[in-house]
């Protein structure tokens, strides 16, 4: 089963500021540690939101706005999709990876694939 | 936490840290045996103490701790009683402490790779080599391991046991392969693997045309084999491989459960994830000097045709020449008749026939249905429908999956009516 994990930034990314050098380490362990498990398929990490923009859709008239976004902890700051046998076992690596990386916040969910549509 | 939802967390972390525990300990005790029963007790420790004070935020760490303080209790336990011993024999005991200072943390990386190639280990049968490795490296259970392989519980459960008695008796301890040993040790890692990828990719017996779990398993051991030695091109050629057939699996059965062929499946079932993952390990072969290596030559095979948006589209001059290259650095009757297959496609069925029909001279592939089953596709091609339909009956008798059987009775049925109206004329 596919799940994404999706992480929420911190203040700091959306600020612009650059992780402590522990930190940098930090993630680039666990990304070495989650690669050595098997289960990881993708994953990327997005840009502050200063350099993205949003499309809010009101009553059928469009309008876009230009990041950044004034609310940190709702902006998504990457993802990965993992190949595991249970949720049980997505959240134990979205528990790892937020506890390294330091985010508040990581979601679950599971991916649709073909035979789901039937 | 409730008790149902504790047991899928311990489940989880289970899957997830045993072989990571079970490594560091195996390096940690330099037995197997030792190892895993710590492993447990650690398992054990955690949900007892873990029902009382719900999960801890970090369980891994919880469980690394917990695993090296039952080593060290177990070595002192050993060392005492070795003491003792000296002491009776008369002679000056061994500093506990010394051994204990090795107990540091050390390479997570190195202590897996130490796991994989101590199950992996050549001495060992492919059979046992893959219960061990599913068991310790895969952290799967035994009733699992045994579903996935179509034989009784306790058939995987002696494997494992006589595995671990004979590298025990074997003196195998927990050691990182030196580099001249290395390259054969680590041949014998990937066999186990494609081992198990190919057990689920193709049923060899029974009704069912796939056990798709024992891919999914092959593909996380490759995964972690690749990271582990991501400058090996023949690692990484395995992973490609492996990834590039497994985009295909959904598409291989029809509605009726009946086996698709490569060319006529519909390609926008094919896995794009994995097509683009295998394409993208294949570029990093290359940068990495492209050394063409069996498992990297078949995956350059296999990218051939994953790169097709449709199957008219494939370079099968290209899969023909690969072909070539492969039945030079790894002959064998089955590359033969794959390459005779290209060969047919790239050039016309009778160049292909040229090199199919001299193959059943080849004692190896007397019991092969695909043999058989190729050279009746060819000769229908060529028009000669009386000896394809004999082919096909050949076949048919020689295949134990029930679909396959029924694919060739039914071409041999097409090549009769054929053959009966190219007598009539």
């Amino acid at each position: 089963m596919r799940y994404m994990v999706m992480h929420y930034q911190t203040q700091d990314a959306e600020d612009g500021i650059r992780p402590s050098p522990e930190t940098q380490a930090a993630i680039e362990e666990y990304m070495r540690e989650a690669a050595m498990s098997g289960v990881l398929l993708s994953g990327e990490g997005v840009f502050p939101s200063s350099a993205g923009a949003r499309v809010e859709v009101t009553d059928g008239k469009v309008r876009v706005i230009d990041g950044p976004f004034a609310e940190a902890k709702e902006l998504i700051g990457g993802f990965a999709i993992l190949e595991v046998d249970s949720l049980a076992e997505a959240v134990e690596h979205a528990r790892k990876f937020a506890l390294l990386v330091g985010t508040e916040r990581v979601d679950v969910r599971r991916v649709v694939e073909a035979e789901d549509l039937k | 936490m409730n008790a149902p939802d504790l047991d899928a967390t311990v489940a989880a972390v289970w899957r997830v840290e045993s072989p990571r525990v079970l490594a560091r300990l195996a390096r940690f005790v330099g037995d197997l045996d030792t190892a895993e029963e710590l492993a447990q007790d650690t398992f054990v420790a955690a949900i007892e103490k873990w029902r009382q004070d719900g999960v801890p935020d970090n369980p891994a760490a919880w469980l690394h701790t917990t695993a090296r303080f039952l080593a060290v209790d177990r070595i002192r336990r050993r060392d005492t009683h070795r003491n003792k011993v000296r002491l009776v024999a008369a002679t000056s005991p061994q500093v506990v402490d010394e051994e204990l200072t090795e107990l540091v943390d050390g390479d997570l990386a190195d202590d897996l790779l130490g796991l994989i190639f101590m199950a992996a280990h050549p001495i060992l049968s492919p059979d046992a080599r893959s219960a061990l490795t599913l068991k310790l490296v895969c952290g799967l259970a035994t009733e699992d391991i045994a579903r996935a392989f179509l034989v009784p519980g306790p058939t995987i459960a002696q494997r494992v046991v006589r595995a671990k008695r004979t590298l025990s008796a074997a003196n195998i301890r927990f050691e990182l392969p030196g580099p001249a040993e290395r390259p054969g040790r680590l041949a014998a890692v990937r066999e186990v693997i494609y081992l198990v990828f190919n057990e689920g990719y193709s049923a060899t017996s029974g009704d069912s045309w796939m056990r798709t779990d024992l891919c999914a398993e092959a593909l996380r051991l490759g995964r972690m084999l690749a990271s582990l030695t991501p400058h090996d091109t023949e690692s990484l050629g395995l992973l490609a491989l492996m990834e590039l057939q497994a985009s295909r699996l959904k598409a291989r059965t029809g509605p009726d459960g009946e086996p698709v062929l490569l060319m006529d499946q519909d390609r926008t079932r094919w896995d794009h994830l994995l097509i683009r993952r295998g394409l993208a390990t294949l570029e990093r072969i290359d940068q990495l000097g492209g050394t063409a290596g069996p498992y990297a030559l078949q995956a350059a095979i296999a990218a051939c045709h994953a790169r097709a948006t449709a199957a008219e589209d494939t370079d099968w001059v290209r899969i023909a020449a690969l072909y070539d290259g492969l039945a030079q650095i790894s002959p064998s009757p089955v590359i033969e008749l794959n390459r005779g297959v290209a060969i047919a496609q790239a050039f016309g069925p009778q160049a292909g026939l040229d090199i199919v029909l001299p193959l059943f001279e080849a004692a190896e592939l007397r019991q092969y249905h695909l043999l058989p089953a190729v050279a009746g596709d060819l000769l229908c091609r060529t028009g000669e429908h009386g000896r394809a339909r004999k082919h096909f009956l050949q076949a048919a008798s020689l295949t134990s999956n029930t679909r396959e059987r029924t694919t060739m009775q039914r071409r041999a049925a097409e090549c009769a009516a054929q053959h009966a109206d190219e007598s009539s004329e």
